[in-house]
């Protein structure tokens, strides 16, 4: 166990310090968040009342955008000069690679959802009534969205075709967690009168599905 | 050692070795040789675990290769250097080779002398030790990719066009290094089309043609 967990946080600190280096998320992801969020204000017309009841929906569409990024980036890292295959040699155990590399995603898209959120404050007006509510919503969705994400993009990679394959195999599949944290949301920021804890059960079975499963199948993906 | 037994392998659906039978004792260099799409990195690649045969039998350091555990146990014990080096641009050098080593299984962060010890080894100086990758040349790229292979003091070593992309100096650096590695009881298997220059390593040549084994000067 212990040699299981040294290798999924030698994996995670690789890719955090890559990303620190290169720093496409700080300087390409981030801004195309805030984007997004910009766009869709002069979509709706600038309208801050309609801003604010769709924000929770605009926000987690703008987080599985950016999401979309951040795997694809984590994806290429491995294969832009064959270090997936020097993983593979490495004899370390595909599960612990999994979660290395979704744990890596996790953190990059904690810092968006962060982001976004003062995004939405400030651009929409939205006011955040339930904060504990928002952060657990947002630890979880992020979970969900890394574990299925990091999967997906090594069965896309597999496949050949990452770039355009990936959001048309990996979005609907996010599609309960769009719709729970959207709710969930929806409670939190005072936009609809829903239970939100409810909904973060959704969130929660989704998110310990997507760890389980990818930690299991993510060896057969790698593996040739 | 390594003993393949009427071993096939596929790319693919396509067979790329076609019933190889080869034995490799402890200590011993091989060079194997032939043209392009004879099945020489696919042989290589089966004996690092990164294939499964498709039928016949491999072993490699006593682990049977047909079970996907006994290829990922063997895997540690075994040092590749392909076509790719599988190297990650925006770390440094050292970043790199103790990445690599960490990754192998080495346990806790090699120290610096032995990081140092290998770029030296490898003829790279101290000062690019903290260059990130992507400001490297390809013949320094690929003395770092050997640099984190010596860092993990491998017990077989596979060896796919290993002077490629080298200057003379380069090269000479791999043979000493193939050298080191037999004098330290280690085994190794070299891919090349330099065939004069790594039969002076090896009196050993297997000569593959067609995805097995043609000439064996062994036997």
């Amino acid at each position: 166990m212990s040699r299981f967990l040294a290798d999924a946080r030698l994996v995670a600190a690789k890719d955090l310090r890559i990303e620190a280096r290169s720093r496409v998320v700080l300087n390409q992801v981030a801004p195309f968040a805030l984007l997004v969020l910009v766009l869709f204000g002069f979509a709706l017309d600038a309208d801050q009342r309609t801003l604010r009841a769709f924000a929770p929906g605009l926000f987690w569409v703008a987080v599985l955008l950016c999401a979309l990024l951040a795997i694809q980036r984590s994806v290429s890292v491995e294969q832009a000069d064959g270090a997936l295959t020097g993983l593979r040699l490495s004899g370390m155990s595909p599960a612990a690679l999994f979660i290395g590399k979704a744990s890596a995603v996790f953190v990059q898209l904690v810092v968006l959802e962060v982001l976004l959120t003062a995004g939405i404050i400030v651009l929409y007006g939205s006011e955040v009534d339930q904060p504990l509510l928002v952060v657990a919503t947002g630890l979880l969705a992020a979970v969900a969205v890394a574990c299925t994400g990091t999967l997906y993009g090594a069965l896309a990679s597999g496949l050949g075709v990452r770039e355009t394959l990936l959001p048309i195999l990996l979005l609907p599949v996010l599609a309960p967690v769009l719709i729970g944290a959207t709710r969930a949301f929806d409670d939190a920021l005072g936009s609809a009168a829903v239970d939100g804890w409810a909904w973060l059960v959704l969130l929660a079975v989704f998110a310990v599905v997507a760890t389980a499963g990818g930690a299991l199948a993510y060896g057969a993906l790698v593996e040739e | 050692m390594v003993e393949l037994n009427a071993a096939v392998a596929l790319l693919g659906r396509f067979p790329a070795l076609t019933g190889v039978d080869l034995r490799i004792e402890a200590g011993e260099t091989v060079l194997l040789q032939g043209p392009n799409g004879a099945g020489k990195t696919t042989l290589l690649r089966l004996c690092a675990g990164l294939l499964a045969p498709e039928s016949g039998t491999v072993t490699v350091l006593g682990h049977d290769l047909a079970a996907g555990p006994e290829r990922r146990a063997v895997r540690r014990r075994v040092a590749l250097l392909g076509h790719s080096t599988g190297l990650y641009e925006d770390l440094t050098v050292a970043e790199n080779v103790r990445f690599w080593a960490r990754a192998a299984g080495l346990g806790a962060e090699p120290s610096v002398e032995r990081v140092v010890g290998a770029l030296q080894r490898l003829g790279l100086d101290d000062g690019l030790l903290d260059l990130p990758v992507h400001r490297l040349s390809a013949g320094q790229r690929r003395r770092t990719s050997l640099a984190a292979l010596v860092v993990r003091r491998p017990e077989l070593w596979l060896l796919d066009e290993p002077h490629a992309g080298l200057d003379q100096a380069g090269r000479n650096v791999v043979d000493e290094l193939i050298g080191d590695a037999v004098a330290a009881g280690g085994t190794v298997v070299v891919s090349s089309h330099e065939l004069e220059r790594v039969r002076l390593l090896s009196p050993r040549v297997v000569t593959l043609a067609g995805g097995t084994v043609h000439r064996d000067t062994s036997s």
